[in-house]
């Protein structure tokens, strides 16, 4: 494994798979909420940050975690109180979150586009020491409340009204999911970039979901989709000389395709045993016929 | 029949404080007033309906009992503890219409049912005695053999029999459930009648919203009606007649309200009005 002797090959590959942990461990609840595109948005907001970074000369990671909290706080807030016109006010969020990156960089001394880009497509093989500090202790954050909170963050997102009703801390629990989404964007923009981050969110869950039927499953699927495409997509950058960040997430996309193919045929094996040898079909089942038909073919 | 008049006796002889109490509550979505000052009290082991037509505020005075709608005048109780205080939520299970539980992940009966166990969690740990009661749970329901399987693979029934066993997973003492029965198939409703009968056999005190009475009937003592934000009625429920009284006779009927009285009220009648509180007439009510 040469790959393995180079430094930069290390931390590469190091924030990749934290990468690949964390962003479908969040993504799964962004789903779950049917908020699938708010990693999006967190990332056209972390520009502003990248740009400040820069114009502050500060570190430019935490500069787009801190802003990316701060438009994600944001985000959730308009969700909260402003119910009518909510979609109207992400987009100039969105739209000025990208605008105000474009500008930093531009009154930065000696910044240009040039210096964006590496943040809005990834740039695994300049991954800096401090970088990798900055990455490790953001997931060991995000796996946290990822893993330690599920119960309560499934709660919320499955249901939120009957969330409230069992006395969880519906609001905190909301803020505590759009700040650790935001902190995973941050931790994979130096990997994927900013403007690729929401699909290793989201795809590998949708991936997982050809093929499972619990939650616990989908989660477990997802991340280690994430972690496949992540290590694969670097590996491949390595020896072809290909970007990593679009590697990745056409990696995945492709995982997607293919556990999608998968599923088709064990979906009707699932059908036919229980058709056949399954347990005895109670009465409720048999009264509805109706509902029978798409009883096989879910949740595969 | 006895077990009704038991339980009315024990709540007519005024045993602690209500376990829901609503004084002159009113309430508006949006600008819209949907309650306008109603009086609501269930006692400890009472099973109260809540009965009306669509629109007529039944949902919204069962939402501002949980807080999920803000009360704009009068008071709300639970436990004799003013809602805004009371933060004892494994005392309350709550049944919402089914239609608010759909997450974009699949979810098992058993990861969906465990949601509804973490009032009686601490930070969300869940000990022997949780996973137990999960299993309890689905057991009283009658979906022990469903556990494993994703809730999108339920039938309509099955599905309101898993948000029921969520509420119950907590070991409420009050159960509050918005239109139990709504788009269940017959065996469901059958099951579901069996589960409450024995919780309410075990004292536990229920408020449901109901669109018509069908085979819950024999298990409530008391039946609140609305109209238009206001009591029409308070009483005793209506008694079945006739082929209605047949346990799962299909119940297809226009809104209860359409009997009881002409003309749009705009300010709360006193329930007890002779006028507005006349016979109730089964056949159309139920």
């Amino acid at each position: 494994m040469e790959i393995l002797d180079y430094a930069f090959m290390q931390r590469a590959l190091l924030a990749a798979v934290l990468v690949g942990i964390t962003a479908p461990a969040v993504g799964i609840y962004l789903v779950q909420r049917r908020q699938a595109l708010m990693g999006d948005g967190i990332g056209h907001v972390a520009m502003t940050g990248v740009g400040l970074g820069f114009l502050l000369s500060a570190s430019p990671v935490w500069m787009a975690t801190l802003v990316s909290v701060l438009g994600a706080v944001l985000m959730e807030l308009i969700r909260w109180y402003g119910r009518t016109r909510g979609d109207i006010a992400l987009a100039m969020l969105f739209y000025g979150g990208m605008a105000g990156g474009v500008l930093f960089i531009n009154l930065a001394p000696g910044g240009s586009n040039a210096n964006l880009t590496s943040y809005l497509f990834g740039s695994l093989s300049t991954v800096s020491e401090s970088d990798v500090t900055a990455i490790c202790l953001l997931a060991a954050f995000v796996v946290l409340v990822a893993l330690g909170l599920r119960r309560q963050l499934f709660a919320v997102s499955q249901d939120e009204e009957f969330a409230r009703v069992t006395g969880l801390p519906v609001r905190a629990l909301n803020l505590l999911t759009a700040v650790t989404a935001a902190v995973t964007v941050t931790v994979a923009m130096r990997v994927v970039g900013l403007l690729l981050v929401s699909a290793l969110m989201v795809v590998p869950v949708a991936a997982a979901q050809q093929l499972s039927r619990s939650f616990a499953a989908t989660f477990a699927v997802a991340v280690a989709i994430g972690v496949t495409v992540t290590i694969g997509g670097t590996v491949t950058s390595y020896y072809q000389d290909v970007p990593p960040g679009a590697t990745i997430v056409l990696l995945t996309i492709a995982a997607f395709l293919l556990l999608t193919a998968l599923a088709a045929p064990l979906a009707r094996r699932r059908a036919r045993a229980l058709a056949a040898g399954g347990p005895p079909a109670d009465p409720a089942e048999c009264a509805i016929p109706a509902t029978r038909a798409p009883d096989g073919g879910v949740g595969v | 029949m006895s077990d009704r008049s038991d339980r009315a006796d024990r709540k007519g002889s005024g045993m602690g404080e209500p376990v829901i109490a609503l004084r002159g509550v009113r309430a508006e979505l949006g600008a819209r007033p949907v309650l306008r000052g109603i009086d609501l009290t269930v006692g400890r082991g009472e099973v109260v309906a809540l009965l009306g037509a669509n629109g007529s505020g039944k949902s919204t005075a069962v939402r501002t009992v949980i807080g999920q709608v803000p009360v704009s005048a009068g008071t709300v109780e639970l436990f004799g503890t003013p809602r805004a205080r009371f933060r004892d939520w494994a005392r309350l299970g709550y049944v919402p219409q089914r239609t608010t539980a759909a997450g974009g992940v699949p979810a098992t009966v058993t990861e969906v049912v465990s949601s509804g166990r973490l009032s009686r969690t601490r930070f969300g740990l869940f000990r022997k005695a949780d996973h137990a009661a999960v299993r309890h749970a689905l057991e009283l329901v009658d979906l022990a053999d469903r556990a494993g399987d994703p809730v999108d693979a339920l039938s309509g029934g099955q599905h309101q029999r898993v948000l029921i066993a969520r509420a119950l997973v907590a070991e409420p003492e009050l159960l509050i459930m918005d239109e139990p029965m709504a788009g269940v198939d017959l065996a469901s409703q059958e099951v579901l009648a069996a589960t409450l009968r024995a919780q309410v056999a075990q004292g536990t005190t229920v408020l449901l919203v109901l669109h018509e009475l069908g085979p819950l009937e024999p298990l409530i003592d008391r039946a609140v009606v609305l109209r238009d934000g206001c009591v029409l009625h308070d009483g005793p429920p209506p008694r079945a007649v006739g082929q209605h009284a047949l346990p799962g006779h299909d119940h297809v009927h226009p809104s209860p309200t359409a009997a009881l009285g002409g003309g749009a009220a705009h300010h709360c009648h006193d329930p007890h009005a002779p006028a507005d509180a006349g016979p109730l007439r089964t056949g159309l009510l139920s």
